[in-house]
Formats: structure tokens, sequence, C-alpha cells
């Protein structure tokens, strides 16, 4: 819906969304300035979440803030730690091997799986509908649980090491991972998609809502799925390849509308693509060791570097400056909402608060990540 | 109809503990049915299989502070639950359970519940004024602008069914479909002629969806966009008060649904009338409102007011138009 | 000409003088970052995860912000490093392609300690709105022209800048 011709802007009123809403999902707070059910304006109010990160970083030394990691985007915090992983055996030159790259792999991809179960289920109970929210979370529990076997945690993992991964996975959790995706693929097309995806009500209330253009997108730096659903065939597993995923077939689903709706779509075909990388990577699970040769105290060479990531949220980067010390000098994180929920304003601008909201669910957005 | 004070008085506290026992009751079924359909258990701790669980519910929100906010406008803030409950359980006056229960069998019966659910339009527009707060008054808007929009093409269809019954009177229109599901003004046949009524039908159960402020047609509490709407600055039995008049709304709902389209109290193979095919009418209805409730998104309240003034009214008209010129002019 | 070669090029016009090709970044690191000169380097992506970085002056972050924006680029960060015994803050660009080619950009600049202040690209990249109010909530770097340059993380009455080195809670 466009703003109406008669919209009188000097009879406005503010209404203030948040810090505590059901729809924002966590501690966001937008200011809107709203004329009827029309957004004239909204400004998002970050920050009621913020943890300082990057300071607690320089205090410690680099194994220290891994579990730090973890707590930024608790849905999905796997990458977060591969990442974090990834960044500084860069720079400190550790050598990973194979087996710990693909239990990597497979654990980060079961963690989108499940990150990506979640989104659907707040998407919809955003939208209203209850029962789906169920349904997620019970394909969702058992992801968790398979998990929680191998990394000894839920949600907020630490279960990377430089060098590998802390735990080797067993016969049992790779015949629980193939039940799985078993189960997802006679769920998926059943429950999610002949009971939710094909309503007509979903359909007509995110198809043609919050429309994100490609140049929109680069201009504010958003990623993921969101520039995905714009047309922009950006994933860093692809684009920018890192760990082993140049070594397995996966596409990378691309949207060109722009709606919430293809926002959507692009998650749910992403499920699929997940669970392929996670058969391949255990049709070819090389054996060895799950940990390298990593030094007690890490002290990377000074300089500069750069990791980036693909979340289930888009491109997470670790900027890391390093003076020789055995503690960052400086981290900074780029997470991937902060930068997707910055275009909220502009595209917020004119629609009805109901589909504003609907939008910023299809945003996918995790506060803490956001406010670090 | 003789009347006699012992009569009033037993269907007072009749309807009364009827109201009071569904408003209750109701709750628990709701959330056993969701559980049910999200393949939970739902509540089983207070009592066998969770039936205490409404009785726990009303002790707590007794026991609690009715917190009435700084800056509220008092009389109404308190008023409005009290008007969203009175409407409600008044309508059961003259809704016939069985040919001879029924508080009073008024003429113009059908006139006076639609009359009582403007009323409980007016609580929530109240309730949302009153309270200052803007998700309520945004909420208060909306319910009102959807209750308008629902009630007109409820009372064309309802008209049809008053055409063929050639009464207002709730208790004759159900005795003119006696005798078997065939006679039902569902599947009415008259002068030989097939009539649209199951478009009557199906039009009024979708308004009584909607004027019952029940999802997917949700506006006024749309809780993920509104908080609660008009009930979010009520606490206690003030909030208890709306749950109630909203489930005593339904049944009204499903009573009226049954009476006009469903043959009452009839039996549908036309063996034994009474009041448990009535009964067993209303919950089947009741329970199609849970069902589709938690199968359901909630839709954009513009998509709302455009299903009804762009679909539901003319068609209604078009029915309202054919089922008079099956009736007369053939 | 591959992409890299390309945007160097494009960069090229802004530092009139050739930027030393020996020095490899490895060598200089931090301590190298006020001494280099002004200029374009080629990085070693495997090693740094960037393959251009760019050392600009003050005056020169929007005109960079621009070529890069032409080029269709778009911005992934900004990040501040408090060099604390040079008396600098480092302000680090990152950008990034979202098209099918791939080539990583740092940009940086340093500023004064004492009084550091730095143009704002926000005419440029409306991301860049946020992230340099983020930045100056940190470091307490004053982004010029910025429109709204306010607290965005910390609390909007905080006195302090928490990722200064000098910082003590």
């Amino acid at each position: 819906m466009t703003v109406p011709v008669h919209l009188r802007h000097d009879e406005t009123f503010v209404l203030n969304l948040g810090p505590q809403h059901p729809a924002t999902h966590g501690v966001l707070r937008v200011k809107l300035t709203m004329d009827g059910e029309y957004i004239v304006k909204a400004e998002p109010v970050l920050g009621y979440i913020h943890r300082m990160h990057e300071k607690l970083a320089e205090g410690g030394t680099f194994a220290q803030f891994m579990p730090n990691t973890a707590r930024m985007d608790y849905l999905h915090a796997l990458a977060f730690n591969h990442g974090w992983a990834l960044v500084v055996e860069k720079a400190a030159g550790i050598e990973v091997p194979e087996r710990a790259e693909y239990i990597r792999v497979i654990t980060v991809e079961l963690n989108r799986i499940a990150s990506h179960l979640l989104w659907w289920a707040a998407f919809l109970l955003d939208l209203g509908g209850f029962s789906p929210l169920l349904y997620a979370f019970d394909d969702r529990e058992q992801i968790i649980d398979l998990l929680e076997r191998v990394t000894g945690s839920r949600l907020t993992y630490c279960y990377m090491r430089f060098g590998g991964v802390y735990n080797d996975i067993d016969q049992e959790f790779i015949t629980g991972t193939r039940a799985i995706i078993k189960r997802l693929r006679e769920r998926l097309p059943r429950l999610y998609h002949d009971l939710v995806t094909h309503n007509i009500i979903l359909i007509k209330r995110i198809k043609d809502i919050g429309f994100i253009t490609a140049e929109q997108c680069r201009r504010y730096g958003a990623t993921g799925p969101v520039a995905r659903g714009s047309g922009i065939s950006y994933d860093i597993r692809k684009n920018e390849p890192y760990s082993v995923y140049p070594e397995f077939d996966f596409d990378v689903p691309v949207f060109g509308e722009g709606d919430s709706m293809a926002r959507y779509m692009v998650r749910m075909h992403e499920i699929e693509q997940s669970m392929r990388i996670i058969e391949q990577a255990l049709d070819k699970l090389p054996g060895g060791p799950v940990m390298g040769k990593a030094p007690k105290v890490l002290k990377p060479e000074a300089g500069y570097y750069y990791v980036a990531v693909e979340t289930a949220r888009g491109s997470l980067g670790y900027r890391l400056v390093s003076n020789g010390d055995k503690s960052p000098y400086k981290l900074k994180l780029r997470s991937p909402t902060f930068s997707n929920l910055s275009l909220f304003g502009e595209v917020a601008e004119g629609m009805l608060l109901a589909d504003a909201l609907a939008f910023m669910g299809s945003l996918d957005l995790v506060i803490p990540e956001i406010d670090r | 109809m003789e009347t006699s004070i012992w009569r009033a008085l037993l269907y007072l506290v009749g309807l009364m503990a009827f109201a009071g026992v569904n408003a209750a009751w109701l709750g628990w079924c709701e959330r056993k049915g969701a559980a049910r359909i999200q393949r939970r258990i739902g509540p089983c701790e207070a009592g066998f299989a969770g039936l205490l669980q409404p009785l726990a519910d009303g002790l707590k929100l007794m026991s609690k502070q009715l917190l009435v906010p700084q800056g509220v406008d008092g009389i109404i803030f308190r008023v409005a639950p009290i008007l969203a409950m009175i409407p409600a359980i008044t309508s059961m006056a003259v809704i016939p359970f069985a040919e001879n229960v029924g508080a009073r069998a008024m003429e113009l019966s059908v006139l006076l519940l639609f009359a009582l659910a403007s009323i409980g339009m007016i609580a929530i527009l109240l309730g949302g004024w009153a309270s200052g707060n803007k998700y309520a008054l945004i909420s208060a808007a909306r319910s009102v602008s959807q209750s308008l929009a629902y009630e007109i093409p409820m009372l064309l269809t309802v008209i049809t069914v008053v055409m063929i019954s050639g009464s207002m009177n709730l208790r004759d229109i159900a005795l003119n479909q006696q005798g078997g599901f065939w006679h039902w003004n569902i599947f009415r046949v008259e002068n030989g002629h097939f009539l649209t009524m199951w478009i009557s039908f199906i039009i009024f159960f979708i308004c009584s969806v909607a004027e019952t402020n029940r999802a997917p047609f949700d506006m006024a509490e749309a809780e993920s966009e509104l908080v609660a709407g008009f009930m979010t600055e009520y606490g206690s039995m003030g909030f208890g008060l709306f749950m109630m008049g909203e489930y005593l709304n339904i049944v009204v709902g499903a009573c009226l649904t049954a009476t006009l389209f469903l043959g009452g109290w009839d039996c549908p193979f036309g063996l034994t009338p009474g009041i448990w095919w009535f009964l067993l009418k209303i919950y089947v209805l009741i329970f199609t409102f849970i069902w589709i409730r938690w199968t359901y998104p909630r839709v954009q309240v513009y998509r709302l007011l455009n299903l009804s003034w762009k679909i539901l009214i003319p068609f209604s008209l078009a029915n309202l138009l054919v089922t008079a010129a099956l009736i007369k002019v053939f | 000409m591959g992409l890299v070669e390309r945007t160097q090029a494009a960069l090229a016009g802004l530092f009139p003088e050739p930027a030393s090709p020996a020095a490899p970044q490895t060598e200089e690191g931090c301590q190298g970052a006020a001494s280099r000169e002004a200029g374009v380097l080629v990085t070693d992506q495997a090693r740094h995860g960037s393959h251009l970085d760019v050392l600009c002056r003050l005056d020169q972050v929007v005109e960079v912000a621009r070529v890069l924006d032409r080029e269709g680029y778009f911005l992934e960060s900004i990040s501040g490093v408090d060099w604390l015994d040079k008396g600098q803050f480092e302000v680090i660009y990152d950008y990034n392609r979202l098209d099918g080619e791939h080539c990583r950009v740092m940009v940086r600049t340093l500023t004064d300690r004492s009084d550091p202040a730095v143009p704002t690209i926000f005419g440029v990249f409306p991301a860049a709105d946020w992230h340099e109010r983020e930045t100056f909530d940190f470091y307490g770097i004053h982004f010029q022209g910025h429109p709204n340059l306010t607290r965005i993380l910390l609390p909007e009455d905080a006195d302090f800048h928490p990722l200064r080195k000098d910082y003590m809670p």
C-alpha cells in the first residue's frame, strides 16, 4: 500500500513500538510517526541489549573470546564460532585437519536449518498464525538435541577451537542427522508448504509487501536472504569460498521480486540446500584427527585481517587488527542484521503498521546480534 | 405463554449458569483444542485433564488488583468490560434451546440479537478509547470499522432467512425447519426450487467469525501488531470479563447459526428432536471456530474490509434478490 | 583486466605519486600504518582477507567512497582503531561487492587523537549512517557533516567512549 494523497503530516502521532513488544522479538524499539495506521517515519532505536563484546575481546586472549561469539546471534551461533576460528587461524597461520572442517560445515549447516526453522516459526507468529510455531519447534528441537550431543550445549555453542573442533562426531550423530534430513524432506512439502506457503491469507499478506530493490541492498549493505530476495546472487559460501564449501555442490536460491514473499522463499529453499550440503559432507567425511596443532599462546603477526562467513542472516565479518600481542588489539564485528535493519526506515515509510511488522519479520532480526 | 416468577427465576439462574460455564470451559476447550492441533497436551495439571484450570484462572484473575492507570477515563474504563459481558448474556434470553426450552420467545428476537451485538462493539470502542493508550485506540477504531462492515452482509443474509420463514421470531424460524435435515434452511426447497441458502450460510458464518473478533479476523486484539489491542491496559477481572464476553459472543453466534440455518433443535434424521441436538450443533460450530483460529494466519485490516465491502455485500445483495425472486416470482 | 586491477586503476587517479610497490603489507603491519605513504597496495587476500589496502588522507575519504560507489561496491562496515602510543585514530572502511566477482577493499585513514574528525560518507552510502554513529559512539570520532551524529548503541546520556584505549570504566 502506498501513502494516500490526503496524508497530513501535521496530524501525526508517535507510536512507540518496543522495546517490549510481541513483534520485535527482543528489545528493539522503533519510534514510529504515524498518520492513522500509516507510517510516516520509522526510526529504529538500538542498544537495549548492548554488551560491548568488542571491548571484552580486547580484554582477554583470543581463545577467551570464543564463548562470547555465541552470545551474539544465538540462533546461528556456530557460524559465529566458525568465523572467529577462521579469522584467528588466518592471522596465526594455524592448519586445520580436513575432518575438522567437514564437521564444522555439518554442524554450521544444521544450525542454519534450525535458525531458518525458528525464523519461519516466529514469522508466522508475527502474522498471527500460532500453530506453525509448534510444528517448526518440533523439528528444530530434534536438530538441537543432535547438536547438544556433539557440542555439549543447546544454544550458545562454544564448539570450535583454533585448529579444529572440540569433540569428534560419532556414528549415532551421523545416523541421527540422516534421519532428520529424511524427516524434514517429508515434512517440508507436506506441512510447511501445503499448510502455510500456499495459504491464500499468507500469500496476500506477504506478497508485494516491503519491496527492497537491489540498489537499496547495495547502498545499505544488506546481505544474506534479504539481498538474495532482491535478485542479488550473493552468498559468501560461493562468492568468497571459505572452509571446505567449494567441495560441495549446492545452489544459491535467488528470487528477484524483492518483496517479503521472495525473502520467505529464499529461506525455505536454503533449508533444502543446507540439507544437500550436509548429505554430501556426510558422504565424503574423511577420517583423521579433529584437532590440529595450535600453539598454547597465540600471538598472531601484527596486521589487518578480515574474514567473512555466511550466517543465516547474511554476511558476518570479523575485522581483526593485531599488534602481535596475545589479545586482539581491535576487533570489529560486522553483524549482518545491523546493516539489514538500517534500510527498515526507508522501506517502511508509507506502509501500514500491520504490513510494516510483516516486513520487519521478513528481515529476520536477532536483536543481540544487532546490539552486540 | 404463561409466566410465573418461578419460571423467570429458573431461566435467569439457568442462563447465567449456562453462560458462566460456557465462558469458563470454552477457554479450556480452546486450549485443549489448540493443543491437539499443535500436537501438545495442553492444560493437564489442575484436576483431571486440566478441567479445573478455568477455576484456577478465574481465582487468579479475581485475586489481582484491578489497576486503573493514571490518565484514563475512570468511569468508562470500568464500565466497558461489564458492557462487553451484559449483551452477550442478555442475548441468551431469546435463544430457543428446544421447543419448550427458551426464556422468552419474542416476536422480534432476531432484531433484538443484532441490537445487542452492536452494544458489544461499543464496549470495545469504549474500552479502547478510555484506556488512553495508542494501541488500544487503533484497536478500537479497527474494531468499529470491522463491525460496521460485517453487520451489513450479516443482516442481508438474515433477511433471506426471515423471508422464507415469514417470521422474526427465532422459535418460529426453528419450528419452520422441523423434520430432518432436508427441511433445514441451509438446504431449503421452496416451490420446487432449491434456494441458494447455502450461500447465505457461508456468508453468515464468515460474518459471525468476524463479528466475534476471532482469528483470522482478530484485528482488534492482533497481538503481534497491537500488543493486546483494546485490552492492553486491562488486568484482573476487567480482562477476564472481556475474555468471557468474547467466548459468550461465540456461543451466541453459534446458537444463531444453528437456529437460523441448521434447524435449531431438530434431529438431522427427523427422529427425536431435543435440546441435545441443539447443543451438539453449537459445539460443532464452536469447534469449527477454534479450528479456524488455530489454522490460519491473520488477514490484513484493509483486506478484511475489502472482503466485506467488495465481496460479501455484493454477494449477499445478489443472494437476497435471487432468493426473493425464487420465492415470489416462480 | 581483472576486477582488482580495474579498481586499482580507478583509485589510482586520486593518488598522484605512485605508492611504493615494495614493502609488502605483512612487514609494515600496524607500525607501518602511520609511516606509509597514501596510496593503493595490493594485498594477499588469502592471508589478510582483503585484496586492496588503500591508505588515504582525510580529505580523500569521500572521494574514495565516490569512486568505489561508481565501481559498484557496497560499504560493509566502518571500524575505528585507537593507536594510543602514536596519538592517532584510524578509521577502516571495508568495501565489498555484491555481484559475482569478488574484491574486498580496505580503506584506511588516520586522524589526530586530540581532535578526531573525519568527513562523513553518508551522502555516498546511506549504510554509513549507523556505522558512523557506532564509531562515534565507541571512539568519539566526529564525522563532519553527518545529519544525526548521536549515540546508537550506548545510552544517550553516556559521557565516555569505551573503545578508547585509555578508557577506564
